[in-house]
């Protein structure tokens, strides 16, 4: 039987859930399994209730679903929030000294979703409390494994004879994690093997830690019975690693040459930054270190400042950023324009306006990237749709830069940046590196805006020697002093925007749009709902039916051209999106001139699964469905 | 070939007013580069936005014309990826001190080796005389409806305070002493504030040239009577001799102390020194022991076209 198993741990913020789920993730994957896991967290830094779903299966996924197999709750709020995703014949691992706890006690669940939990209790005539919702779970057809933590610990500490153990809390992720490896026969040993690599500084506590898990694990295997689903291993594909969200385009700046790195502190953009410096010192092949400077800055107009100082002495330069800080980069987003600077911003959105839904996903500023900038200048929107070719795009994104030298917004997401996936090894032989006309010396006299017939000027860089320009943020001549003449100012206005065709005409086109297959019924998207499509439109194949699916990456310039060319005998358009207006929508519209039959969008801040990609396109084909479909699955 | 002073002048037209403070900075910087034999080509002038903002395209070396506001951001940048520029940032006192303000406590915080002159002028000169952060409470320049509802920014104080390690102030027509403050700020390793005292001839009808000559004193004593005067003439000591706190305080105590006069006495010069706290690149070869011979904008990122930075540890550690 193929598995396909997804499993859900929650607890309070700061009670281990995260790294619970990574130990969880990292096992399934050494046993050969393909990994999905994506985390859901409040703005908060301790107690809001925070989950992490786990998909694991025996094929290439590439999305959540709305069922959970298996649940573990070491706390009451994760059982009153999550019950009803439990899938027929799944189960729920859970601290038995929960069950009597009702709603009212749990202080961290909002009213709105107290008097919706209510009002179902009350319709299927069950107490408010813990053992109430779980008797709703079983008569689902979920099975119930109830164990007392505490008392777990409290054997434990007596085996051990380590009285210390006693009301650890701390180790509660721990002891999760191993009862459900338990419950679905999973072998204990990388399990033991990734809390020693968790803790490899730390040997007392690793030891520890690796007494409770098997202790935890023999429990589980001991006394919990009956669960249909095992999970014994299965071949693992070589070349595979596990994927935290920002590697690829951390690990991608590593290896095309991004040496300056500066950014103001956002959600979740900044994880990339630290993660940059943590791993500052590079290793370079036949040559000395080389380093990635990453400057944290006082904020992100500042960030943007540094990287075009930095990025005009030739280093390849960027910074990660989120909406609200993308926001105050605008101006100087439209200097770097105006002055040709070659940079790549990579934007990891979230839920906007303002703070918005500052933990939760939306792919909310695609038309804020195009526009963003007053005045009219050109620049590179590009989107990634997962982290294993957000690697490769943030090569292509340094390359657009340095070669057309104009600004590049890389589009990301919280979708993208809060998952660990299973993936092929990121390949750093297949980035190249171009960098465009960028000069190592001069000869004569030099312009830095030299009116060339490609319309792309020999870039010199501060400190060459006979190099000397001039910037500024006025329109400027050939030299780059300031002019307010018409005639100039017609021409540099022409050479700048001319970029904006040559863009459309020279990126190849599987660089501009991934086309997974074109049918009467064919969706257009962008970003990360690319994942859930994929397996949406998988399912529907073996439904036998077939629907196409352009995954649009470049969308600023749009390829009009090549879209029109791909959808000319498509007969229903299909755009999906994370966002309340259907941004890519617009654009198309804008530019293909064409409608759009119906529209799957969703903004509760929660990404999208394959499940209600599915179920919206089902209703589609059945010719049930709305104009406009709105999700929202998702605690 | 020894550079002449006309080296370091373009032939940009330069459109600031007649009898402008501004043109004694710019001679001022021109002939300090002149002298300090600067090469062209490894010097940056950063410039913010409005009169002042125009500098960098007067004179002959690498020129930045900036944003409002986010010159010493710019500067930084390219400073920090490139440590062997000779970087100098100028701006006006609204730009650096108003809608700025953030970045230059900041910058004084990471102490990168470069110089940053401020135009002080009281006013906002290009869009006509608006009160900027340096006019003081209840003054009306001419074009002010009504007189200036803020206190004043004190930019010696705010630079002593946020951890600038050079700290002077100029006057725009004392072209010679202001050429030797910004010799003494260029080669000061760290970063240099230069608070430039300059008459806005259009705007401010206050603190004019006669005004800081003492014009109107001299009618009251029948002599002449300049408020400006120099303080290694009263033998002001700016310098941090030793690394001890008590020393450092008392030197940071005493530049804020001078920074407060004001009114019929005028202090120029050197307010603080400190070359015994840390230049920001010395805190990044702590931890990246070849920046500076191997800095951002000097690195090898490829061969052939394919990348030579080896991420394969990294990738292994991942590899499940």
């Amino acid at each position: 039987m193929p598995i396909d198993f997804s499993w859900l741990i929650g607890g309070p913020q700061g009670s281990g859930v995260e790294s619970g789920a990574n130990v969880f993730a990292k096992v399934c994957a050494e046993m050969g399994y393909q990994v999905f896991g994506k985390r859901e967290f409040y703005s908060n830094i301790k107690g809001e209730h925070s989950y992490f779903t786990v998909r694991v299966s025996d094929k290439k996924i590439h999305s959540n679903v709305n069922d959970v197999t298996l649940m573990v709750a070491f706390d009451a709020e994760t059982i009153f929030r999550h019950f009803d995703e439990i899938s027929t014949n799944g189960g729920i691992i859970y601290d038995s000294d929960l069950e009597n706890i009702a709603s009212d006690d749990v202080h961290t669940l909002d009213e709105y979703f107290k008097e919706r939990l209510h009002k179902f209790l009350e319709s299927k005539n069950k107490p408010f409390t813990i053992s109430g919702v779980l008797e709703i779970a079983k008569e689902n057809g979920s099975s119930l494994f109830p164990v007392s933590f505490k008392g777990l610990l409290a054997d434990l500490a007596d085996k051990t004879a380590n009285p210390k153990l006693r009301g650890l809390v701390r180790m509660y992720n721990v002891l999760g994690v191993s009862l459900s490896l338990g419950l679905i026969k999973m072998t204990p040993d990388s399990l033991l093997k990734s809390i020693e690599s968790i803790f490899s500084k730390k040997p007392l506590i690793a030891e520890i830690n690796k007494q409770a898990a098997t202790f935890a694990y023999d429990y589980s295997i001991n006394n919990f019975h009956n669960f249909p689903y095992a999970l014994k291993g299965t071949t693992k594909e070589s070349n595979t690693i596990l994927a935290q969200g920002h590697f690829g385009t951390s690990l991608g700046k590593m290896v095309c040459g991004c040496r300056f790195q500066s950014y103001y502190p956002i959600t979740p953009a900044s994880d990339e930054s630290v993660y940059l410096e943590s791993n500052e010192i590079l290793e370079v092949q036949n040559d000395r270190p080389g380093s990635t400077l990453v400057i944290q800055t006082e904020d992100e107009i500042s960030a943007i400042g540094m990287l075009i100082g930095s990025a005009l002495t030739g280093a390849r330069s960027s910074t990660s950023t989120s909406g609200p800080g993308f926001a105050l980069m605008t101006e100087a987003l439209g200097w770097a324009g105006r002055n040709e600077v070659p940079l790549v911003i990579t934007l990891y959105q979230r839920s906007g306006p303002s703070t918005g839904l500052p933990t939760r996903h939306g792919q909310d500023d695609l038309l804020f990237a195009i526009n963003a900038g007053h005045g009219d200048f050109p620049k590179i929107v590009y989107a990634s749709g997962d982290i294993e070719e957000s690697f490769y795009d943030t090569g292509r994104c340094f390359n657009y830069a340095d070669i057309y030298q104009i600004p590049v917004i890389h589009m990301m997401d919280k979708f993208l940046s809060s998952s660990v996936v299973t993936c092929k090894k990121f390949e750093p032989k297949k980035i190249t590196i171009n960098r465009g006309k960028l000069l190592t010396h001069v000869d004569g006299t030099y312009k830095r805006f030299h009116l060339t017939d490609d319309g792309i000027s020999p870039r010199s860089k501060l400190g060459l020697d006979g190099g000397i320009f001039w910037n500024t943020g006025d329109e400027s001549d050939e030299y780059g002093h300031i002019t307010e003449d018409p005639t100039v100012r017609i021409n540099m206005m022409d050479k700048r925007m001319s970029r904006l065709d040559m863009i459309v005409n020279q990126v190849p086109h599987d660089e501009q749009i991934a086309t997974f297959g074109i049918s009467d019924y064919t969706i257009i998207s962008w970003g990360s709902t690319k994942g859930p499509i994929i397996d949406a439109i998988d399912l529907l194949k073996k439904e036998g039916f077939e629907i196409g699916f352009l995954q649009i990456k470049l969308i600023h310039p749009f390829p009009t051209d090549y879209v029109k060319s791909l959808l000319k005998d498509v007969k229903i358009i299909i755009d999906v999106e994370a966002n309340h207006s259907a941004q890519l929508g617009k654009v198309f519209k804008q530019n293909v001139l064409r409608d759009i039959d119906y529209y799957v969008v969703k903004y509760t801040g929660r990404g999208m699964t394959s499940t209600e990609i599915y179920e919206s396109l089902k209703k589609i084909l059945e010719n049930k469905a709305n104009h406009r479909e709105v999700l929202s699955h998702g605690a | 070939m020894a550079l002449k002073l006309a080296d370091y002048k373009t032939n940009v037209h330069n459109d600031w007013c007649p009898g402008c403070g501004d043109f004694g900075i710019v001679n001022a910087l021109q002939m300090a580069l002149a002298e300090m034999g600067v090469q062209r080509d490894k010097a940056v002038i950063f410039s913010g936005i409005g009169c002042s903002g125009k500098t960098s395209h007067f004179i002959n070396t690498y020129g930045v014309h900036t944003l409002h506001g986010r010159v010493l951001t710019f500067a930084q940048g390219a400073k920090l990826a490139n440590p062997n520029l000779t970087v100098v940032a100028v701006g006006g006192d609204g730009d650096g001190l108003g809608i700025g303000a953030g970045h230059f406590v900041a910058a004084g915080r990471r102490n990168v080796d470069m110089t940053y002159i401020i135009f002080d002028n009281g006013v906002y000169g290009l869009t006509k005389g608006q009160a900027s952060p340096t006019l003081k409470l209840g003054e009306k320049t001419k074009s002010l409806p009504t007189p200036n509802t803020n206190y004043n920014v004190n930019p010696i104080g705010l630079a002593v305070a946020s951890g600038f390690t050079f700290v002077a102030r100029g006057y725009s027509y004392d072209v010679r002493h202001l050429k030797d403050l910004i010799i003494k700020a260029v080669n000061h390793k760290g970063l240099s504030f230069l608070d430039v005292l300059q008459p806005c001839p259009t705007y401010n009808d206050i603190n004019t040239r006669d005004w800081y000559a003492g014009v109107d004193l001299a009618k009251e004593s029948m002599e002449r009577h300049s408020r400006i005067y120099k303080l290694e003439d009263v033998k002001f000591d700016p310098m941090v001799h030793i690394d001890e706190e008590a020393e450092v305080n008392e030197k940071l105590a005493q530049a804020l102390i001078k920074s407060l006069e004001w009114g019929t006495k005028i202090p120029i010069g050197v307010f603080y020194q400190n070359e015994i706290v840390s230049q920001y690149r010395d805190r990044l070869v702590d931890k990246i022991p070849n920046y500076v011979e191997n800095s951002p904008s000097e690195q090898n990122i490829s061969q052939n076209g394919l990348p030579s930075t080896d991420i394969s540890k990294i990738l292994n550690s991942l590899e499940v």
